[in-house]
């Protein structure tokens, strides 16, 4: 009987397709937008994120995330030193700027002072030169995302930008997960950026730590917050609070959320429709089979396999159209190291199950309600 | 001509009965009011015989034959087909006494427009749990039988009228019921049609261990039938081999 199920579901090709579609539709819409949403987001992690090698950050204790910080005493630096378990510490500095490109534009950018010595707190991995090059005079190292929007379709290195009036040369491409509002990002060392951050009596963001043993960085943080009476929050705490901030303070998870609800109800609609019509348009069929001798729980099954069917072929198309959109825009910065999690593909698939319980559930009610008498009348 | 009601076998249903009803009413509401469409029916149908059920419209023809075929319960009454009392069966019992016991062929056909002819003649051995491609290799038997075996691999929509109701046919015969049921075969058909399909049915349908029901208000085919049970406003008002006047 599920063979003549699927025969009597897939020999109507109009219906059949309306149904892949809204399921597709629907999986697309659910995935892709739990997609970007999550990848958006997970960039107020992304200051964190690019430095990989410390296991503690220390700050201010009203700083909230690595964009969100109010500025320390240098003293800071050798107070966190100073506590057992701390195997090194070194000073980071993010701040804000503007440079004036050679074609006059203004541009808002982050500047990032790195250890002078170690040069920690650089992204892992450089596109182009080496994190050497911060040795030189009035270097900068941008971000890849930087240049794509301040020197589309060209190479900046060697290109002089004025920082704060300040010379500045871009010597070096980093290969970075882009900030939550993609803002430009120029590395410099420590020494440097302090040039080229408008004075204040602290300027000192953060104070990066590498724990003796990694893994008691939890227990390291909070001796340092115990003897420092500073803020110091581990790499995956601090990465959460990036995170956490944005859903906190922008509309982001509100608007997004509503567009995977439109997904959810768009599906609802659709396929609900479509697989209304297509119950209706047998239940002569329906109620022949009843009458035949075909239990309701064997027409339960049949009207399951025809949801099931279309659910997996539906899921299937969406999920797939999700991978080819992230790989299609891949290349552009926006969308620079977006990936799809687990998790969100396990979402869909709630969510097309629930679409077609509700919508095969409506449906079917009209078979099981059907008499089989009907079919002399 | 006709007789009068046989009414001696009220009180018990005989041995010899395929079909027996006993008392059967049903009654139907219409907002507050009760509309009462059959009246104590008593009736006897017996094996190897073409009994059609003849009638207005609207004279409960077709409640009977649901009700005679277990797909409607009566309101009141008890309905035996071959010495089971249909109504008392759960459920589950008695669809799978239907699946079993008892053919259809309906006016409309019903047949299911995206699989083949073969496949639909092959439905109730496949809801029987019959492997598919051996039910199909039976179904094919039987359209062989009806003339029609070289259409088995087209779609209903294919198919003649004539064609589709001669696979409605197999459908109803394939899985060698006791009982068949056929409601209005000639209603769309003409005359000489209409008789082909009586002619076949006449000789697939009605063997010594089967019934046959034919309903019909078609009095082009009535010299066809063993018997004519005639209903008028819910109670049998003849039952002989011909049809008074004015029907």
């Amino acid at each position: 009987m599920l063979w003549i199920a699927i025969r009597m579901l897939t020999g109507d090709a109009q219906k059949f397709y309306g149904l892949v579609f809204g399921i597709a539709f629907s999986t697309l819409l659910i995935t892709q937008q739990l997609t970007i949403f999550v990848n958006l987001i997970e960039r107020g992690a992304s200051g964190v994120y690019n430095v990989s090698s410390a296991d503690v950050w220390v700050m201010d204790p009203v700083s909230r995330t690595s964009d969100v910080a109010y500025a320390l005493p240098s003293t800071a630096l050798d107070k966190v030193r100073s506590v057992p378990g701390v195997e090194w510490a070194v000073p980071h500095i993010r701040a804000q700027a503007s440079v004036r490109t050679k074609d006059g534009d203004l541009e808002g950018v982050a500047v990032i002072g790195v250890d002078d010595a170690t040069l920690i707190g650089l992204p892992k991995r450089m596109i182009e030169g080496s994190s050497a090059v911060l040795s030189r005079p009035d270097s900068v190292i941008i971000d890849d995302v930087g240049t794509t929007r301040m020197f589309p379709g060209q190479s900046p290195i060697g290109e002089r930008l004025e920082l704060n009036d300040q010379r500045a040369v871009i010597r070096g491409i980093a290969d970075a997960i882009p900030s939550f509002t993609s803002t430009v990002v120029l590395y410099t060392k420590y020494s440097q950026a302090l040039n080229y951050v408008p004075g204040t009596r602290n300027r000192l963001s953060f104070v990066l730590v590498g724990a003796a043993d990694p893994a008691q960085a939890k227990a390291l943080a909070e001796r340092i917050e115990r003897e420092t009476g500073l803020k110091a929050r581990t790499r995956d705490e601090f990465a959460q609070d990036g995170i956490d901030f944005i859903i906190e303070n922008t509309g982001i998870p509100l608007n997004f959320g509503i567009t995977v609800a439109l997904g959810f109800i768009v599906g609802v609609a659709i396929v609900g429709l479509t697989f209304s019509l297509f119950i209706r348009d047998n239940i002569k069929q329906f109620g022949a089979l009843k009458a035949i001798g075909v239990t309701n729980r064997k027409i339960r099954r049949m009207v399951a396999v025809q949801a099931g069917l279309v659910g997996l072929i539906g899921y299937g198309l969406g999920v797939i159209g999700t991978v080819f959109f992230i790989w299609g825009f891949s290349s552009n910065p926006t969308f620079k190291g977006f990936y799809i999690p687990w998790q969100i593909p396990l979402v869909s698939l709630i969510a097309v199950f629930l679409i077609l319980a509700l919508t095969g559930w409506l449906a079917l009610r009209n078979v099981l309600k059907t008499e089989p008498a009907s079919v002399f009348r | 001509m006709g007789t009068p009601i046989d009414t001696s076998a009220i009180g018990g249903c005989k041995p010899e009965a395929a079909i027996c009803t006993r008392g059967v009413t049903r009654d139907f509401q219409a907002g507050q009011q009760t509309i009462t469409v059959l009246h104590g029916i008593d009736l006897d149908i017996r094996a190897g015989e073409l009994t059609f059920l003849v009638g207005e419209s609207g004279s409960g023809k077709t409640t009977l034959i649901s009700i005679m075929c277990g797909i409607l319960w009566p309101t009141l009454g008890e309905v035996k087909v071959f010495g089971t009392d249909i109504y008392q069966l759960g459920d589950t019992d008695l669809v799978e006494f239907r699946l079993q016991n008892i053919g259809f062929i309906f006016q409309q056909y019903n047949l299911i427009p995206s699989i083949d002819a073969a496949n639909n003649a092959a439905v109730p051995l496949i809801a029987q749990g019959m492997d598919r491609l051996e039910a199909r290799d039976k179904a094919v038997a039987m359209l062989e039988k009806l003339n029609i075996g070289d259409q088995a691999d087209k779609l209903p929509r294919q198919l003649s009228g004539g064609q589709q109701q001669r696979v409605a046919i197999a459908r109803a015969l394939v899985h060698e019921p006791r009982l068949v049921v056929c409601d209005e075969p000639t209603a769309a058909l003409d005359a000489s049609s209409g008789r082909r399909v009586m002619d076949l049915l006449r000789d697939v349908a009605v063997a010594e261990d089967r019934a046959c029901i034919i309903v019909t208000h078609d009095n082009r085919i009535f010299d066809l039938a063993d018997r004519i049970l005639v209903l008028e406003d819910g109670r049998i008002t003849h039952d002989g081999t011909d049809v008074p006047e004015g029907h």
